[in-house]
């Protein structure tokens, strides 16, 4: 009975079928321009080129233009053909046979070359300024005022009797601003150690706190003062949000640390940890790509570092000649999208605006 | 070996998850997803380790008898009462008929709440600061605050629909501008992080030994 649908209906209209773009596999595109008048649903049927049974493969609203048959069931690189057949069935509302097409996965996605550019760009630029930095070139960075404080708050603690409390944030490990904090807690832990400065880390997470203790570990070991390094510096403390911030917040208040360090991802808790650490009269400086709190630190603590210095802080640190180059490399590639964006509103303002829809990335 | 170890690792994974970015082919694609996959497993054996942390640290000020050991033994009271609950209920421990979903609702969830609440206290003690006229960014800000406070609320529009207008203007044109400069900003250090991961340059995170601040 199925086979009766190859014929093709008297008013049929062209279906055109491809190969879904960017895929992995196992999906076709289907296109068409229904009749003036269509029908209430449409099933689309589907066999395998040339010689095959039709069989429905899906029920579609009669206005519908377009359909992707996805799955497993569709084998790639087995050709397929596909028929439009109204419902209820009317000899005269069908398509044509579409011509027979094979699926195959892509090995790349073209809807993200706007990105792969961008990246290229930055590997090319970032390994051009590596090799001008091991050639000795030194570049001028503009000063950041809470990088400085950092040691400032660390040497303040040492001299009060003090500890340093670190916070990385409420982000787990996979969170860049996270692995950054981790990059920092590393620099802190080094001038903790080496001011013999008691130092507290409360993680959210097990995993951070895993890679915290190792950091810290490992820094301390770094300055030859592993005999220093207490097991119970970094702590677990719970994964839930407030429970954490209940946690942090009570050892601000019975241990006063003289620094309070927050660096890495907040949320809601970030007014809540900052204004206890104000009412302890600690030094307090945060760090965060969080835009929706960076108002709250900017009020409550004392420095504050906003989005990029926050992941150039651990280079700036480091004075590390290949690190500061990554840092002028981020520079360049900025001044090139600025520049992108200047030359793409100007053409978009003359009305050509397909050089601002390349670099979309929501196409 | 111990710090090349991580670095090789860091370099392999980093570069597959990129290229994996961008190739759609299944034998990237699947691959890619059982590397995520891994690391979920991992994290989730960190809380082994997490618990086993907590344990340690609260076990030994309770029998220490350390400044604050009532609060830790309350932790530990707290940890171990509903662990043991929610084993024993065994698969229905989120019912909501559960013992332990009445101990989340009724005990875990107001005390979340009411750590929640105190950020409206928070923010009134930090407004009060942060609307103290000491310079001209600090009266931008307080004027900025106040059309936008004044805009948001009904009395705005009674007094001028200009209000409003006002404080819509303040958050699509300067606001958003502010913010899209700042997110580039983040953006491209999320890039340069990742690279200087990926690439090994940035030996202080897991490898120790690239600082010397």
């Amino acid at each position: 009975m199925l086979a009766a649908f190859a014929a093709p209906g008297v008013f049929a209209f062209p279906l055109h079928a491809e190969d879904t773009p960017n895929d992995g596999g196992h999906s076709i595109t289907l296109e068409w321009t229904p009749p003036a008048t269509p029908p209430a649903q449409w099933t689309v049927v589907r066999r395998e080129a040339p010689n095959g049974a039709f069989a429905p493969v899906a029920t579609l609203e009669g206005s519908t233009t377009e359909y992707q048959d996805t799955g497993e069931a569709l084998n790639d690189g087995v050709r397929y053909e596909y028929q439009l057949v109204a419902v209820p069935d009317d000899p005269n509302l069908r398509s044509e046979v579409s011509p027979a097409v094979a699926s195959s996965p892509d090995w790349f996605d073209t809807t993200k070359t706007n990105v792969a550019v961008v990246i290229a760009i930055f590997f090319v630029v970032l390994f051009y300024y590596i090799a001008q930095a091991q050639r000795g070139m030194k570049w001028t960075f503009r000063k950041i005022a809470g990088l400085a404080a950092i040691e400032e708050a660390v040497g303040r603690a040492t001299e009060m009797g003090k500890g340093v409390l670190y916070v990385p944030g409420v982000q787990d490990i996979d969170d860049i601003q996270t692995i950054a904090s981790m990059i920092l807690l590393g620099n802190v832990a080094r001038m903790t150690a080496k001011y013999e400065t008691p130092l507290q880390v409360p993680t959210n997470s097990p995993a951070v706190y895993t890679v915290a203790e190792e950091v810290v570990k490992s820094a301390y070991q770094d300055v030859g003062r592993a005999d220093a390094y207490r097991s119970d510096q970094v702590r677990y403390v719970t994964s839930e949000q407030f429970a954490y911030v209940a946690a942090v917040n009570g050892t601000m208040l019975r241990d006063k640390p003289a620094a309070n360090l927050f660096l890495g991802a907040f949320f809601a808790e970030s007014l809540l940890l900052a204004e206890t650490g104000h009412s302890i009269g600690a030094i307090q400086i945060a760090g965060t790509a969080n835009v929706h709190q960076m108002p709250f630190f900017v009020v409550a603590c004392d420095y504050t570092l906003i989005g990029e210095e926050y992941y150039a802080a651990s280079a700036l640190l480091s004075n590390d000649a290949r690190l500061l180059g990554s840092l002028k490399s981020s520079d360049t590639v900025k001044i090139i999208l600025i520049a992108v964006i200047v030359v793409g509103s100007i053409l978009a303002s003359g009305g050509f605006t397909q050089f601002a829809a390349w670099w979309s990335t929501t196409q | 070996m111990k710090r090349e170890v991580p670095i090789i690792l860091t370099l392999v994974a980093g570069l597959f998850c990129l290229v994996g970015f961008f190739v759609p082919h299944p034998w990237v694609r699947d691959r890619y997803e059982d590397l995520q996959n891994w690391a979920l497993i991992l994290v989730g054996l960190t809380y082994v380790l997490g618990v086993a942390n907590v344990l340690r640290v609260n076990l030994r000020g309770v029998a220490q008898k350390q400044p604050d050991w009532p609060f830790k033994l309350a932790l530990l009271l707290g940890l171990f009462v509903m662990m043991g609950i929610g084993f024993s209920e065994g698969n229905a421990y989120l019912d909501s008929t559960s013992k332990f979903s009445w101990m989340y609702r009724n005990m875990y969830s107001p005390m979340s709440a009411t750590m929640f609440a105190l950020l409206a206290f928070f923010i009134a003690s930090a407004a009060f600061r942060a609307f103290r006229i000491r310079s001209t960014e600090a009266m931008l800000l307080a004027i900025a605050a106040f059309i936008l406070m004044i805009g948001r609320v009904p009395v705005g529009n009674m007094i001028s629909h200009y209000v409003p207008d006002a404080a819509d203007w303040l958050m699509e044109v300067p606001q958003n501008a502010a913010k899209r400069g700042i997110l580039i900003g983040a953006a491209l250090g999320v890039m340069a992080t990742g690279i200087r991961l990926i690439l090994g340059l940035e030996k202080t995170y897991g490898a120790g030994d690239g600082g010397g601040a």
